[in-house]
């Protein structure tokens, strides 16, 4: 069996631009350079149209009306639009508190605290052991005063995907506006916004088969959300975000929501075959833990610990395939991730695990190589490990009396 | 992180993996570290009648550096004295292994592991142990 190494599986950090996508780009950085806000001549013309174009592409994929899209520079920029932006616009009017999850990324909690510092209060929901937010925990934690929540679809370290319909129609009922993250969903969970109810909901590209520097946010009309601007200019956007847009940036944006509007279904039943398989390889190890929900999950997203196995050895032992890793381990204070932490997972497990992310290019001998080489280093660090011996003997590791350092 | 290349060696190729039956009276053991802290090393040694050590074996839960710096004791273990075996500094063993700073503890856990081994059979034989392990730090 020979693959070429290292395997990439990490398309949960980002995916390589497709093909087709880098085709289309091409053009408006060299032939059709236009700026899209130049009114005056063809130039501007030919590449506005092809930003509205794209702006169909992007609106079409979550069901949505283009006038609905507002572009930005990635999910970030769109947590902190939209976050930011509304909170400010309504706390005059509906107050101060937020409600978010401790699981979220990073984009949305810094936000948030960023909000506590300027005089908001703010709920981080603990999620269940499965990493799902449960509705009446959610419920119980709307006041009067809540004046925004967030909450995000799919999450990026364990994939759990989050009921966000429930929540939208708690956040409906106490006039609460409901932003969304989004970044990990498109293309790997139908998305419905007529129906779904939900006021602000970030996309990237990058994630989805386009290019980095690129996101997008959706902003309801119907009943029409409003937003304090976060980036003041020209008045790009219709005043959310000024700017010039970035037309090669969006066109492929546009293109690769279009192709995942048009593959994703036969796309994400290949990857979860593969996915499954690997999980079926991964399960036969002794001691390994899957981390969130495997029903309410996305297709390509496999989050394992392995017990026993110190984390940083264990990235060593992997290198010969490109994963994410619980475990910061960039300094000496070791961090283990706060998504596992925040799960209940000891220290340890969380520190010992691996984040898989499968894509459009993975192929079933990249799966098989991975399951051998798994079984074949965790075997390897477990007979170097003094906990594994201790386990194998019957000792319970808590009882342990360990000497302090 | 980038490591030197004695650390991948030792860590691709660790010396001395195993345990000894610990309730052998010739047989020190050296346990030291906390799993919440990423690093337990067992170090255990096995003395002559001459009070040599002729053998020594280890396992280690920790990183690429923790399992060098042990794998790499126990084989400057081996042909020494207690009291030689005491001399091993940790300074040496980064030295050796050309530890970065932020991973200078698990040299000093590897010198704890010596200390306590050798207090284990020590005691074991009626002498006074006199190591105190556990003095490297977590957070450091």
């Amino acid at each position: 069996m020979t693959v070429k190494t290292p395997i990439y599986l990490d398309y949960s950090a980002t995916t390589p631009v497709d093909q087709r996508v880098a085709d289309k780009m091409i053009p408006y950085l060299t032939e059709f350079f236009g700026n899209p806000a130049s009114r005056s001549h063809s130039f501007g013309w030919t590449a506005e149209k092809a930003v509205e174009n794209a702006r169909e592409q992007v609106a079409a994929l979550v069901n949505a009306d283009p006038k609905e899209i507002v572009w930005t520079s990635g999910a970030t920029e769109s947590n902190n639009l939209a976050i930011k932006g509304a909170a400010h616009f309504y706390a005059g009017s509906k107050g101060k508190h937020i409600i978010t999850v401790a699981t979220e990324h990073k984009a949305v909690i810094d936000p948030v605290r960023e909000l506590e510092r300027q005089g908001f209060e703010a709920t981080f929901l603990e999620p269940e052991p499965n990493g799902l937010v449960d509705l009446e925990k959610f419920k119980a934690a709307l006041r009067p005063d809540t004046v925004l929540a967030s909450v995000m679809f799919v999450n990026n370290e364990i994939g759990v995907i989050q009921d966000i319909e429930a929540i939208g129609n708690l956040c409906r009922a106490n006039g609460t506006i409901f932003h969304v993250d989004a970044a990990q969903a498109t293309g790997k969970v139908d998305i419905d916004l007529e129906k779904l109810p939900v006021d602000l909901m970030s996309f990237s590209a990058h994630k989805t088969y386009g290019p980095k520097g690129i996101g997008a946010l959706y902003v309801r009309r119907k009943p029409r959300v409003r937003l304090e601007a976060q980036m003041h200019g020209g008045g790009h956007e219709r005043g959310f975000r000024s700017g010039t847009l970035p037309t090669h940036q969006i066109v492929g944006m546009g293109e690769a929501f279009a192709i995942a509007k048009a593959e994703m279904a036969l796309e994400n039943a290949r990857i979860k075959r593969l996915r499954d398989k690997l999980w079926a390889g991964l399960s036969e190890i002794e001691e390994v833990y899957l981390n969130g929900d495997l029903e309410r999950r996305v297709p390509h997203n496999l989050n394992v610990s392995f017990n026993f196995v110190e984390g940083e050895s264990l990235i060593m032992a992997v290198k010969d395939i490109a994963v994410s890793s619980g475990s910061a381990c960039t300094s000496a204070s070791l961090e283990p991730s706060y998504v596992l932490r925040a799960l209940g997972r000891s220290d340890e497990l969380a520190h010992s695990s691996i984040r898989f992310s499968i894509g459009r290019t993975t192929t079933e001998e990249e799966i098989d190589y991975t399951i051998a080489l798994l079984k074949a280093k965790i075997g390897k660090l477990r007979e170097l490990s003094p906990l594994w011996e201790m386990y194998q003997d019957g000792i319970d590791l808590n009882s342990v009396q360990w000497a302090a350092h | 992180m980038a490591y030197s290349d004695k650390v991948l060696d030792h860590y691709e190729n660790p010396r001395n993996v195993g345990s000894f039956n610990k309730d052998e009276k010739n047989v020190g053991t050296g346990m030291v570290g906390a799993p919440a802290c990423g690093d337990v090393m067992k170090l255990q040694i096995k003395v002559g009648d001459n009070g040599v050590i002729e053998d020594a074996k280890f396992k280690t839960y920790g990183c690429g550096s923790a399992i060098a710096s042990s794998s790499l004791v126990t084989e400057w273990l081996k042909g020494k004295s207690l009291d030689e075996a005491m001399t091993i500094k940790n300074s040496d063993i980064a030295e050796e292994l050309a530890l970065p700073p932020v991973k200078i503890h698990c040299s000093v856990l590897a010198e704890d592991a010596i200390k306590a081994a050798i207090a284990d059979l020590r005691q074991k034989q009626g002498q006074n142990g006199e190591a105190d392990a556990c003095t490297a730090a977590c957070k450091e």
